[in-house]
């Protein structure tokens, strides 16, 4: 409903119009926010013909259309009627999601009902209850609680298992250990009628706080991994391929060389080609971030990932899918890719160092109370105690009840958050470097100096015929100083030249400078009386750009700015922007040697770029973010999406950041607190299951409240 | 002691009602829209009777 995002006019082929085989449609509603909204997209839906059911989910901002022989365009048009803007999804990208949150909710739902019902079962043993009685109820929890840990601990367990078949130690060990153990002792207790301690509310309530914190993992990705796939989803890349038949819409990694497709204005080229016939200006930006369109003629090369602007083209495809230039790039973006995997957030650091103390403490508390008692189930019995004492329920929980808190609260500032460690990499970062066109600037044109009105508004007359973003600069200048479009007729648009038309019985004409007899940049006017206007134009700038470069400034962050595009627009946008350290003409490899140099230097770098020329930068910098209307490649290497379209949120986005990592802190702080205090209980065989269970709810509590508490 | 006899099973049986309740409410979808859900309360449409139209896919 703002501004249209530059996803929206990529989708024009998108939409499909192939009859759906009678499954729901999915259509992506990225504007929906409130009560009203839900109500307006779900009547408009069911009144369109054919429709026999509608749902819209507002968590994942999605509608579920149901009905027979339904195409996506009219429902996309009736919602647009309604004031929503939709978009229509590939389902085979988005299947099986949602289910891993289900199979998690069902095993904590077990785990948290088994657990009450063995706590109340063992109030009656800790009160008092002795001999049969107590047998009686160590037995009954027992069949309670026993397969209820089969069944909720098997996430645990297979991950375990996992780690220990390649001979490394995680988090899952420990726990796994602490919860079968505690499991299989306790049941060996109940049969025998032995007087020793039963720890199967201890297992359970474990097995239940650290299946909490992992669905909290598990939804604070949840959305944002959705709405990312959904982006993917809206770029199924599609080509219209000429036949002998006529033109049929094809997958565009079907084509083959040779093929001959057609690229009408405002498509995205689908393969790497030749144009073989029409003449038109290609927008390059994404690929190598120049601004200025750049004209074609038949004969000239074009990329997959260019965008066509005037005129309609018919290209033969030399090279497509996996070869094109834009996938050439890839290999470039999985070495840097493969230097950031290796970065390790703090749980994981934490748990390195916390799992094999866990095992050398219960360890140890075993052989100390054998040689000192030799008595093996009392040494079982505290070495039991040691473990599910220390493992960390409080730990599994500091940092996904972080990350869901914070995240969420990004999510409705319209900043995906992709990566598991974003958060942490970002609280880190130091430096901040931009790309310009698509970034910094909108990618679209704007009119310079002020041309005498009569030109003006023959100039808008002549544009409001062409999609050229100059044409449309000159419009929205018009516009601006409220000069009406003079009147044209038999308008006729020469692609790659510019427009021409009858204007009170002369012959006028409108583009490159070339065609109308002249020398330079910028467009031409003539208007059929000898006299010729030159318009000049420059990039224009985000709005919110200039204040956010000086927040950064302002906070002591060094801002750069790398560009594909030639230095004088560069110079002109740093100028602007108040950026020193500017660079242009830089290819995608100067782009990620450039960051690896800083890097090397010991600077953590956030990259915020959106064309295909900074994927390879923005996989290789310390984090990295990406603007919704960037290219897809961009989007997926980024650790987060901006998805609306105020780049002034980059701040924000630090100062939670830091903030979290902060609260992380804490929270892993706090729990180490707790298996201070009671490691030693422990160890000496004070610890009962009543305390362990205590100690254990206490700890997860505290850590859960400290994350929920607002940021300063 | 004998009162245990009738206690354990009526306890045992309201944990199984419980968790019973849960899978029923995990089944019929109610965890797949948090924030629609939280809207919807709030419209009039459905005062009289719930919305009859199938649950969308998560």
């Amino acid at each position: 409903m703002t501004a249209a995002c530059a996803a929206c006019s990529a989708v024009d082929v998108g939409a499909s119009d192939a009859p759906n085989g009678g499954g729901a449609i999915q259509l992506h509603l990225p504007d929906i926010h409130c009560a009203a909204c839900i109500a307006e997209v779900e009547e408009a839906l069911r009144a369109a013909p054919g429709v026999t059911g509608a749902r819209v989910n507002l968590t994942l901002k999605r509608a579920s259309v149901e009905g027979g022989g339904l195409t996506a365009t009219p429902l996309i048009e009736a919602l647009a009627a309604a004031g929503h803007r939709a978009q229509e999804l590939d389902p085979s990208l988005l299947a099986g999601q949602g289910g891993e949150m289900r199979d998690l909710l069902m095993r904590t739902g077990v785990a948290g009902f088994a657990m009450m019902n063995v706590m109340l079962l063992s109030v009656a043993v800790w009160s008092g209850a002795a001999d049969a009685t107590a047998q009686l109820f160590h037995l009954i929890s027992a069949a309670i609680a026993i397969p209820a840990v089969a069944f909720a601990g098997r996430p645990f367990f297979a991950s375990a298992l996992r780690a220990l078949g390649h001979g490394r130690l995680n988090m899952d060990v420990p726990i796994s250990l602490a919860i079968v153990l505690a499991a299989g002792v306790s049941l060996m207790n109940a049969l025998t009628g032995s007087e020793q301690h039963a720890w199967f509310d201890a297992a359970l309530a474990l097995t239940f706080f650290l299946l909490i914190g992992r669905c909290l993992d598990q939804a604070g990705r949840r959305a944002a991994r959705s709405a990312a796939a959904e982006l993917a989803a809206l770029d199924v890349p599609q080509a219209i391929l000429l036949t002998d038949a006529g033109p049929r819409v094809v997958r565009a990694e079907t084509l083959a060389p040779g093929d001959r497709i057609e690229v009408r204005p405002g498509d995205r080229f689908p393969a790497d080609g030749i144009v073989a016939e029409g003449r038109s200006d290609i927008d390059r930006s994404a690929l190598n971030g120049e601004s200025a369109p750049a004209p074609v003629a038949p004969g000239g090369a074009v990329s997959a990932g260019e965008i066509n602007l005037s005129g309609p083209l018919v290209v033969t495809v030399e090279r497509a899918g996996r070869d094109t230039a834009l996938s050439r790039l890839t290999d470039l973006v999985a070495t840097a890719e493969a230097q950031r995997s290796r970065y390790s957030g703090v749980a994981d650091r934490a748990a390195r160092a916390y799992a094999p103390l866990v095992h050398i403490l219960s360890a140890g508390a075993f052989v100390a109370w054998f040689w000192a008692t030799a008595d093996g189930w009392r040494a079982l019995d505290v070495a039991i105690a040691t473990l599910v004492i220390t493992c960390p329920c409080a730990l599994g929980l500091a940092v996904p009840a972080v990350s869901t808190v914070a995240t969420g609260r990004l999510f409705r500032r319209g900043l995906l958050v992709k990566s598991q460690t974003a958060l942490e990499r970002l609280a880190e970062v130091d430096m901040v470097v931009f790309d310009k066109t698509g970034t910094l600037t909108t990618g679209a044109a704007r009119l310079t100096g002020s041309p005498e009105p009569r030109a003006l508004a023959l100039a808008a007359g002549l544009a409001t015929a062409s999609r050229h973003p100059y044409s449309q600069a000159i419009r929205a200048a018009a516009e601006a100083r409220g000069i009406a479009p003079a009147a044209v007729s038999e308008v006729v648009e020469v692609p790659g030249r510019g427009v021409e038309a009858q204007h009170e019985g002369r012959r006028v004409r409108l583009g490159h400078p070339g065609w109308i007899g002249a020398a330079g940049d910028g467009v031409m006017l003539d208007d059929g009386e000898g006299g010729a206007v030159r318009f000049t134009f420059e990039e224009e700038m985000r709005p919110e750009a200039p204040a956010l470069i000086a927040t950064l400034k302002a906070r002591g962050l060094p801002v750069a700015l790398l560009s594909g595009d030639g230095e004088g627009t560069v110079r002109a946008a740093s100028n602007t922007l108040g950026i020193d350290d500017a660079h242009a003409r830089m290819t995608p490899e100067d782009k990620a040697d450039w960051l690896a140099a800083r890097a090397g230097e010991g600077r953590r770098v956030l990259m915020v770029g959106d064309g295909l020329n900074d994927s390879a930068a923005l996989a290789g910098a310390h984090a990295s973010l990406a603007p919704a209307s960037g290219l897809e490649a961009a989007r997926a290497v980024a650790d987060v999406v901006l998805v609306g379209d105020d780049l002034g949120s980059v701040a924000d986005l630090l100062i939670t950041a830091k903030g979290s990592l902060v609260r992380m802190r804490e929270n892993i702080g706090i729990s180490a607190l707790y298996n201070i205090v009671a490691v030693p209980v422990a160890v000496l065989g004070f610890a009962s299951p009543f305390l362990a269970a205590l100690a254990m709810s206490v700890s997860s509590l505290t850590v859960t409240l400290n994350s929920l508490r607002r940021q300063a | 002691m004998n009162v245990l006899v009738v206690l354990i099973p009526v306890s045992v049986g309201l944990g199984l009602a419980g968790l019973a309740a849960f899978v029923w409410t995990l089944r019929a979808s109610q965890y797949d829209d948090p924030a629609g859900d939280r809207a919807r309360i709030l419209d009039d449409r459905f005062d009289d009777a719930p919305a009859d139209d199938p649950r969308g896919q998560s």
